[in-house]
């Protein structure tokens, strides 16, 4: 930690506080008094729900890449109730810009199991998919979506439409450069704009303490000069919550969010990543005390929301829809090797048309 | 028809696409108040207002992420790089994004976005101000490259850049905006992207360049039909893609071709065009295709960037040369 003396002499000309967000303790018991949503048994149900699914389709996918059948895929394990918190308080005309570890929103969104199968099966199809039209696809180049984001927010806002752009990002993307800059400008202009970090506490095998030297990330929205808050990441009615006021802020026209969802990556950073090279498995091991899932069903067991039963039927159906999803998958049938021309321009320019005939199999006169 | 220059094409062209359609917006660095440091974009933000002509914090990287963002959701942006030495933190924008979001979403999500930034030395900059390095765009798929050289082609090409429904990077001559001067009636017509232009006829040699570097070509082009020799001269204006017909039909006629550019050699785009006048016209061919271009130096500062940049002189010798190859 840098030194923090200061010359007492001199006068203080600003002030500035992160605040931190948790309802639900790691063991299910209730912090602070509920938001008002959290009455309704049937949203939380559905986050329950959203999230098991979540979790037991990357079991799937991480088979389907062992066995040769997938490309590399991330997992969201441990940080579902980000993903998932943070859609569940979007409209479906609100734009979301996310990452690659972020198939919770998807999902939440209308986004189908098979066809983010088939993105990270390697077919662009994938990212033509069944959500919001407007939504953006996966990001993989970390934190370069947020200069999107504000770009799109801009244009909502220009338009003057009740819109609302919602940018996701993990730890390892604030030390970019792309994202202080959209910070920066949505702070300038006002946009209606909520960015996400999902801070899972490692960028691959980077730590935090080696990404920053901040206490927190939240307070990175201080110097882009608007409100950053600090959310049990774990805990998904807390993401909920901050999700729904900050999206809410941004819709009422006062301005962009920051939410730092502090969380743990229990899994590997990608199938092709073995984190037990840089990360003790004593650490692992107490943060699966702290997991999103186990929290919110011990809350709704304790408040008789959800039973053995119901856990019992919604393992069933999930494992339904997983595997129903995977064959459909596994039968689509490879686009023809030409067709990687068609999307290239609207119109294929006169100058590529050899090409194309050349790749399926033409020959020129 | 009113003469303007060649900046001042540019910015009729800006006016023109602000008034027929309500999506066009413009951003960069200065480009409101301040009207643009060349003042292609004057009288703009007066007319259009500032949330249609906004000025950006000074950060490259954002304005090429902030057009993609803009793009996506339906607008026209056209966005000003201040200089080209400026351009390469966009370059992570260009190549990941802007180039392919249409493909990597098959249709769903489009880019309609104009990158504009001036191109070239010759103004007697300071440092990092005189680069040209259009290859490094024309080599990223997806993304049009075009660069006028004249008002009149600014004028009309810059409507289509701005019309088009994919990716442009438009470079724009640095050393023409004033010097180049010419009638443009702003009648709100494009011209067609993808396609050379030739700007003089003849039967000996052809003479390819884009850009500032055609005033040389075009002088050299006058000078040697004194002493005989007929030069055809094409102006590229797309780079990516090129017109290769109008290129290899003129080489099909003529049989010897002297590619003239203001970047470094290595890699540069004519590499591309000999290359190409190899695989397919090499039966037409009676000399050795030639190169006249920058060194594969580091463009020199002020006093000595007149000795970078291909003269009359040097490329008058290259033509000769070509010419007297049996």
């Amino acid at each position: 930690m840098a030194s923090r003396r200061v010359n007492q002499d001199l006068p203080v000309i600003a002030r500035f506080e992160v605040r931190h967000r948790n309802y639900l303790a790691p063991d299910g018991s209730i912090q602070r008094p509920l938001p008002s949503f959290a009455s309704d048994s049937k949203l939380l149900i559905e986050l329950y729900r959203s999230m098991v699914l979540l979790r037991l389709f990357d079991r799937k996918a991480v088979a389907l890449q062992r066995t040769g059948r997938l490309g590399t895929y991330a997992v969201s394990l441990g940080q579902e109730a980000v993903s998932v918190g943070i859609a569940s308080a979007m409209r479906e005309e609100d734009v979301l810009l996310p990452s690659y570890r972020d198939n919770g929103a998807l999902l939440w969104r209308g986004v189908k199991l098979e066809e983010i199968l088939l993105f990270w099966g390697g077919d662009e199809r994938g990212n033509q998919f069944s959500g919001p039209v407007h939504d953006f696809p996966f990001c993989v180049p970390v934190g370069s979506q947020a200069p999107h984001a504000a770009g799109v927010a801009y244009a909502l806002k220009l338009r003057k439409e009740p819109r609302v752009a919602v940018c996701l990002f993990g730890d390892g993307a604030t030390s970019k450069g792309d994202v202080y800059e959209a910070m920066n400008f949505a702070g300038v202009h006002k946009l209606p704009l909520v960015f996400v970090v999902a801070n899972n506490q490692w960028a691959i095998s980077v730590p935090l303490r080696l990404q920053t030297a901040c206490e927190t990330l939240a307070q990175k929205a201080i110097a882009a000069g608007f409100l950053g808050e600090q959310v049990d990441g774990s805990d998904v009615v807390a993401m909920r919550a901050a999700a729904e006021e900050a999206v809410a802020a941004a819709r009422d026209g006062n301005g962009p969010r920051f939410i730092e969802a502090v969380t743990y990556r229990l899994g590997d950073h990608t199938t092709s990543d073995d984190a037990a090279r840089y990360r003790p498995a004593e650490e692992v091991q107490v943060h699966w005390k702290e997991e999103p899932i186990a929290r919110l069903r011990t809350y709704l067991v304790a408040q008789k929301m959800w039973s053995k039963a119901d856990e019992e039927r919604l393992a069933a159906e999930c494992h339904e829809r997983v595997e129903a999803a995977a064959e459909r998958y596994l039968a689509t049938v490879p686009r023809r090797p030409e067709t990687i021309f068609d999307h290239l321009f609207a119109d294929l320019p006169e100058a590529y048309a050899a090409q194309r005939r050349e790749l399926a199999g033409e020959h020129d006169a | 028809m009113p003469e303007v220059t060649l900046v001042e094409a540019i910015n009729l062209a800006l006016a023109r696409a602000m008034e027929d359609d309500p999506d066009v917006v413009v951003l960069g660095e200065d480009v409101g108040a301040n009207g643009g440091v060349f003042r292609a974009t004057a009288g703009l933000q007066k007319r259009f207002g500032a949330e249609r002509v906004l000025d950006t914090p000074l950060a490259e990287l954002l304005i090429s992420g902030l057009c993609v963002g803009m793009a996506a959701q339906g607008l026209k942006p056209v966005g000003e790089i201040q200089f080209m030495g400026f351009i390469y933190p966009c370059l992570d924008q260009l190549v990941n994004h802007a180039s392919r979001l249409r493909n990597r979403t098959q249709g769903r999500l489009t880019c309609p976005m104009v990158l504009r930034t001036p191109h070239g030395a010759g103004i007697r900059a300071p440092e990092h101000h005189s680069e040209s390095t259009e290859a490094m765009l024309a080599h990223i798929p997806g993304l049009r490259v075009v660069m006028p050289s004249s008002p009149e082609r600014a004028y009309g090409l810059l409507l289509a850049a701005i019309r088009d429904p994919d990716p442009v990077v438009f470079l724009e001559p640095t050393r023409l905006y004033r010097a180049a001067k010419g009638e443009v009636e702003d009648n709100g017509e494009a011209l067609p992207l993808d396609a050379a232009f030739v700007l003089r006829e003849g039967r000996d040699l052809t003479l390819i360049s884009w850009g500032a570097m055609l005033k040389e070509t075009v002088a050299a082009a006058k000078a040697l039909s004194a002493e005989g020799i007929a030069a055809e001269v094409i102006d590229l204006a797309t780079l990516k893609p090129y017109d290769e017909d109008t290129v290899l039909g003129s080489v099909a006629k003529t049989g010897r071709c002297v590619i003239v550019h203001e970047a470094a050699r290595t890699g540069g785009f004519g590499a591309e065009i000999a290359a190409t006048i190899a695989e397919r016209r090499l039966s037409s061919l009676l000399a050795p295709v030639t190169r006249v271009t920058g060194y594969d130096t580091v463009v020199p500062m002020a006093r000595l960037e007149q000795y970078y940049m291909p003269s009359v002189e040097r490329i008058m010798t290259a033509a000769r040369k070509v010419c007297q190859f049996s």
